[in-house]
């Protein structure tokens, strides 16, 4: 762990603090309120970080997953797994506010036409396996390289799943970021930046801290396992 | 040929293989002892490269092409003949005039005349020497077996002694057992586990 | 090239021995026809043929699934996989010996349950066709893997299903927008990335999942 007080987590999760209430102040009152959706639209701001959190997430399990196959440095497999805990656990918060955004938007708790939900959906489920998959199998090079290799095949999953269920289903969830660029006014997507870069850096902060709580309890195993 | 030191296998918590330490050179044939759980079997994969020593320090200086390996299963198609067996893995270890010595093995282990049978119709003595055959299939430089008496019976142990002592000195050995008199005689190296 | 002449007796060898055991194919065949009759009880009078399609695709996942489970158990009798690993072929050639030989298999099945399809509910054309083919490949290349991952552990057959069923809902769109859409093309495309990309990758990570370490 470093020792610089910025990049230390007490500090990051101080700063997260702060940046989650500015966010939560920004989208619930300071923001005018948008002319089509209302005040269900406030939620938009917190779904969309949220998902694009566990994307962040999932992403960089893959990248961890990758490292260890790669490098085959033993401790990649940890900074994997709990990587794609906090990506399923936002993933599981991204499915929720959706879900309620949906219900305040459309009338109804779940939507087949929400592309993106869906998306989640099968990514949760996806995810999901996962777990049992290293649930299943014996501590050990077998369980990690399998995880890893599974944890590559679910970001490669997110694309393709993507075009397969935006072939199936018609598009009728309002796309926020056009071709030209988003759809917003500037106070909109300066909140919508202030809520990502919080949940972005909460994600990271609850990562450091679980990856830091698991080497801890490796490391006091072990410890016991010295002692006579 | 096989140099190991501290090496330590470990399965989740559980700690198999504690403290090993080995020197092989080439030539040599080491006889690995010890009760039921030891670990015999666990070293023997790990020399064999099945699985990853947990910390310690592991040198073998075969490649999979050089190795030989008798595990405590056959490691052969229950479906399949003695000659179809051998056949898929002469392919696979790029056995030169494979008929040939795929024939040879099997008279000198006495499995010619049942050649064309399943293996799913053979007695466990059959199928282990049907396995030590497929393990000397290759000539390899280096023998990693995991108690070859096993299963044998008085003839096919003769047979295998004989194989063994035709071979031993030209070819490098690391054989666990839980008869040690036995292999006392070509024995260059001791090891005991817990 | 000894890769291919490697790939060759492997795949002759998954024949070989599948053949002989004779239990697989068979339960197969009768899984889908099966299902299809089950089919036609479950779906109401007035059911458009585009239910039917779907059901298809349902039918064909499980019926693959039932193969897939099934696809390295002679591996681990008496432990050969072992020995496969071992060898100084490489072990990719394992897994796809044992894709061709399971899409073999289950192209055999579909030999006789599409016909049946066609005779139950409704006409596939040449493009529905293309689409089981693409899926077939598809659902084999990442199924063998999985199989692979999950023989490894405890409860594999609860397990295999739960791997492999999200990585088909792809393979699924893209069969029955194949058959149904007007728009097939897209649909077959989607299939032909899925395979290509998937199986390249499965191809690529077998290795990873049968060793503990690079030798």
């Amino acid at each position: 762990m470093s020792t610089s007080a910025i990049r230390s987590v007490p500090g990051l999760a101080l700063l997260t603090a702060g940046l989650m209430g500015s966010a939560l102040v920004l989208a619930l009152i300071v923001v005018p309120e948008d002319a089509d959706q209302g005040i269900s639209q406030r939620i938009f701001y917190i779904h969309v970080p949220i998902a694009l959190t566990a994307y962040f997430c999932f992403g960089l399990g893959a990248w961890k997953a990758l490292l260890l196959l790669w490098r085959g440095e033993e401790r990649h497999d940890l900074e994997s797994y709990v990587a794609i805990h906090q990506g399923t656990i936002f993933g599981a918060l991204t499915l929720i506010t959706g879900s309620i955004w949906a219900k305040a938007s459309w009338g109804r708790w779940w939507l087949w036409s929400e592309d993106q939900l869906v998306l989640f959906l099968v990514l949760f489920l996806f995810y999901c396996a996962y777990f049992m998959l290293r649930f299943s199998l014996e501590d050990g090079p077998r369980r990690a390289r399998s995880s890893a290799v599974y944890a590559l095949f679910g970001v490669v999953l997110i694309p393709v799943s993507f075009l397969a269920i935006r072939l199936a289903e018609d598009l009728i969830h309002p796309t926020v970021f056009t071709r030209d660029g988003p759809q917003m006014s500037g106070s909109m997507f300066a909140t919508f930046c202030v809520a990502w870069g919080a949940v972005t850096l909460l994600a990271y902060v609850l990562y450091r801290v679980e990856l830091a709580g698991k080497r801890l309890d490796a490391d006091l195993r072990d410890l016991r396992e010295a002692l006579p | 040929m096989i140099r190991a030191r501290d090496l330590e296998k470990r399965y989740g918590r559980r700690r198999v293989l504690t403290g090993v330490d080995l020197a092989v050179p080439a030539g040599g044939f080491a006889v690995v002892t010890g009760p039921n759980g030891s670990g015999k079997t666990t070293l023997l994969r790990v020399l064999a490269g099945l699985a990853a020593p947990t910390r310690g320090e592991l040198e073998v200086h075969a490649d999979r092409a050089q190795l030989g390996y008798l595990a405590h299963e056959p490691l052969v198609y229950r479906e399949l003949t003695a000659l179809e067996n051998l056949d898929l893995f002469g392919r696979l270890y790029r056995v030169p005039e494979r008929r040939e010595r795929i024939g040879m093995l099997l008279e000198r282990f006495g499995l010619w005349d049942a050649r064309g049978s399943r293996v799913s119709t053979y007695s466990r003595g059959m199928t282990q020497r049907l396995a030590l055959c497929r393990a000397l299939l290759h000539d390899p430089a280096l023998l990693l077996l995991d108690e070859p008496y096993s299963s044998l019976d008085e003839e096919g142990a003769e047979l295998l002694d004989r194989e063994l002592g035709a071979l031993a000195g030209e070819r490098t050995f690391v054989v666990t057992t839980h008869d040690a008199p036995r292999l006392h005689r070509l024995a260059t190296v001791e090891v005991t586990l817990a | 090239m000894t890769y291919l002449a490697d790939v060759a007796a492997l795949t002759r060898k998954d024949l070989r021995v599948e053949l002989r055991a004779g239990d697989t194919l068979p339960a197969m065949l009768l899984f889908v026809l099966s299902t299809l009759v089950v089919f036609h009880f479950a779906l109401p009078e007035g059911t458009g043929d585009d239910a039917a399609y779907g059901l298809l695709w349902v039918a064909i996942v499980f019926a693959a699934l039932l193969g897939l489970a099934r696809a390295w158990v002679p591996e681990q009798e008496h432990g050969v996989l072992d020995g496969l690993v071992l060898a100084p072929s490489d072990r990719s050639a394992i897994w796809l010996g044992k894709t061709l030989a399971t899409l073999a298999f289950l192209a055999a099945a579909q030999v006789v349950a599409l016909p049946a399809f066609i005779l139950f509910f409704a006409p596939l054309d040449l493009t529905a066709i293309a689409g089981v083919l693409l899926a077939d490949i598809g659902i084999c290349a990442v199924g063998s893997l999985m199989a692979a991952m999950a023989s490894a552990g405890r409860s594999r057959e609860l397990l295999l299903p739960l791997l492999v069923l999200p990585l088909a809902i792809p393979l699924i769109v893209g069969g029955v927008g194949a058959a149904i859409s007007p728009e097939s093309e897209r649909y077959l495309l989607l299939l032909a990335l899925y395979d290509g990309v998937f199986a390249v990758l499965s191809w690529a990570s077998f290795e990873y999942v049968v060793t503990e370490h690079s030798s």
